[in-house]
């Protein structure tokens, strides 16, 4: 894929001086940046950098303590998830948070629940228009499916699944709602090259077909730069870069930081 | 070799999601229903009818609410006994209060009032989970056993403390009452529970049912789709205890024809838990298949030792049924938490291979 395929836009969120504690640990100390529309914002930093802890920020699942953030030009301070999810924010977890005892495609047609509407009462009777929008949603979560190249697992429950696939099962599970914003937390931990390249294919044609814009946290670096179109790097809390894979890649204090040069 | 899946393709996504999608299964359903409609009130006894097929049926319905709770949902309860209380003390005052409406009608409002006393006591499980809940959850049994225990109002200030079924009738037929006969309200109750039953499928196997396992198996990542936890489990509570209420209401009406609260006890809720882990947790068909375990179990305890000339004593048997109740749940919940419905579905998947072992 090549930059002149894609357009990225005007500004889709904006942390602002986001500071975050827990006791006495600085997660976050007045961390702002932006994410555009349609791009691949990666998101970078040593362990304990508080690169979770922003994803947990933005969808609403940890509240700052100073700060805001802004989606589509929308400022708020504190909210529950679940708001974050109707504006179209989805993600992944680092840590694998499928529905275990749910199948590849239940769990999928869970990451569409906002898009059904049909009461309980409709839904008891499986009939009419609760059956409609039950095919209706379904015909799009075979489209992810199908997408993601899982037909095959559509009716294994997720738990028996090797973790390659339950991290792309994941992936399907956040496409499905149809994002605006897809945040993914280390998408690429602990696959094999081969899964690595798959996964890498999944998110450069999402952003491609559907210009889903998306941050991601990643360790591998080279696969940031691959797939990046800017770069945020974290330290200690604190954001130390921000820019092009290239011109990040060349700061000096991202490479402090990585080669753990001390700080104080 | 009969029982196959290949050949039978799916051509839409609706025919993928029928309930039974195999046609094998589908004749073997619809030979159940004929059976249990047609073929069981022509032929069974009065003593089958009273003393296992309506109490497994209602046990059945009581089974559902609490797995749609705690099998699907998570949220264990130890209520049960307390909301099928409601359900049948709602439908003695409402019916003795307005004798001319409908009693399927009274049923459903009596099961409407279990739903919101289910409601109320589901508000400690926005904040607390597991083992307090339980607790939560036995007091609310504790709490309602008392309120009808003392409020006359709500036995009609009748001096024994007894609700009793007056008679009534549906389509000029007397279903409950002393006079009602045990093939009429058998088919009452099993017309009550098969609408129930399809309908608590419908929702399991749908939005409802997917929002309630996704709080079950992961509550975070639930509500970073965007499933709210409070309305969720809320919403299971008081479906739950709409069944429950339903159960409870049958179990006077169209079953014992009079009870206590004693009826309700915590007994009782323990006996719908055991019914749910026993025919598996998250399973429809299981919670028919634990309540006529709970249930048959001990008639054969009783009619079979002396068929080889045993003669057991009667403390003994029920020594010996909570033995087998006490072991078989420690199994389920460690070996096999899908209970007896998984060991059916794994039965069945041989038997679609058979005799092909791979
Ligand atoms: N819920 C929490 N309670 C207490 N401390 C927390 C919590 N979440 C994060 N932290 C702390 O905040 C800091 C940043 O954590 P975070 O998980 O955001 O790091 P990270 O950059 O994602 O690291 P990694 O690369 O290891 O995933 C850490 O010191 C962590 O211990
Ligand atoms: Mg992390």
């Amino acid at each position: 894929m090549t930059e002149n395929t894609r357009k990225i836009g005007n500004t889709l969120l904006r942390v602002d001086d986001i500071t975050l504690s827990f006791g006495g640990v600085h997660a976050l100390n007045g961390v702002s940046f932006e994410i555009k529309e349609h791009e691949i914002l990666a998101i970078i930093g040593p362990n304990g950098a508080g690169k979770s802890s922003m994803l947990n920020v933005i969808n609403g699942f940890y509240h700052p303590q100073k700060g805001t953030i802004a989606f589509e030009g929308r400022e708020r301070k504190r909210m529950r998830p679940h708001v974050a999810a109707e504006q179209g924010i989805a993600r992944t977890f680092q840590n694998i948070a499928l529905f275990k005892g749910m199948s590849t495609l239940d769990n999928i047609m869970t990451g569409r629940m906002l898009k059904m509407k049909r009461s309980f009462l409709w839904q008891a009777l499986y009939w009419g228009p609760a059956l409609k929008e039950e095919i209706e949603n379904r015909e799009f979560c075979e489209k992810v499916i199908d997408f993601l190249e899982i037909q095959a697992i559509r009716k294994t429950p997720v738990g028996k699944l090797p973790y390659g696939l339950q991290k792309r099962v994941e992936l399907g599970r956040a496409l499905a709602a149809e994002p605006r914003l897809l945040l993914l937390d280390e998408p690429m931990a602990g696959m094999n090259v081969e899964e690595k390249e798959d996964m890498c294919r999944f998110i450069l044609d999402v952003n491609d077909e559907f210009g889903t814009t998306i941050a991601l946290i990643e360790h591998d670096m080279g696969v940031v730069m691959d797939i990046s179109d800017r770069v945020v790097v974290l330290d200690y809390g604190r954001k130390i870069a921000d820019g092009s894979p290239d011109a990040v890649r060349a700061n000096g204090e991202v490479i402090d930081a990585y080669l753990g040069v001390s700080h104080e | 070799m009969f029982y196959r899946e290949a050949g039978q393709f799916k051509t839409s996504y609706a025919a993928d999601q029928t309930v039974f999608p195999i046609v094998q299964d589908r004749w073997g359903v619809a030979a159940m229903v004929a059976i249990a409609f047609v073929g069981v009130p022509l032929v069974a006894s009065e003593y089958m009818l009273q003393a296992v097929l309506i109490p497994f049926l209602i046990f059945a319905l009581a089974a559902i609410g609490l797995n749609l709770l705690t099998g699907y949902c998570g949220q264990v309860s130890l209520g049960t006994g307390g909301f099928m209380m409601v359900g049948g003390y709602m439908t003695y005052k409402l019916t003795t209060t307005f004798p001319d409406v409908n009693i399927l009608i009274v049923f459903v409002f009596a099961g409407l009032c279990a739903a919101l006393v289910g409601f109320v006591f589901g508000l400690p499980s926005l904040r607390i989970k597991g083992f307090y809940l339980a607790v939560a959850t036995l007091a609310a049994q504790f709490f309602l056993g008392w309120t009808f225990n003392k409020v006359g109002w709500f036995y009609n200030y009748n001096p024994s403390g007894t609700i009793t079924a007056p008679p009534r009738e549906l389509f000029g037929i007397t279903i409950t009452g002393p006079t009602a006969s045990a093939e009429v309200r058998y088919l009452v109750v099993l017309c009550i529970v098969a609408v129930f039953a399809m309908m608590a499928k419908n929702l399991v196997r749908g939005r409802v049912g997917r929002s309630w396992m996704a709080i079950r198996d992961m509550d975070i990542a639930a509500e970073i789709i965007g499933i709210q936890p409070i309305r969720t489990k809320l919403m299971a509570f008081t479906i739950s205890s709409f069944y429950c209420g339903v159960a409870g209401a049958m179990m006077v009406f169209l079953w014992l024809g009079s009870a206590e609260t004693e009826a309700f006890d915590i007994n009782q809720s323990f006996l719908v838990l055991f019914m749910v882990i026993i025919g598996g947790l998250g399973s429809i068909l299981g919670s028919f298949l634990g309540a006529a375990f709970v249930i048959i179990t001990p008639i054969i305890l009783t009619n079979a030792p002396p068929m080889f000339g045993i003669d057991l004593p009667i403390d003994l048997q029920k020594h010996i049924e909570i033995m087998l109740f006490g072991s078989l749940i420690v199994f389920f919940l460690i070996v096999e938490p899908h209970g007896l419905a998984r060991l059916w579905q794994i039965a069945k998947e041989k038997l679609r291979l058979w005799p092909f072992p791979y």
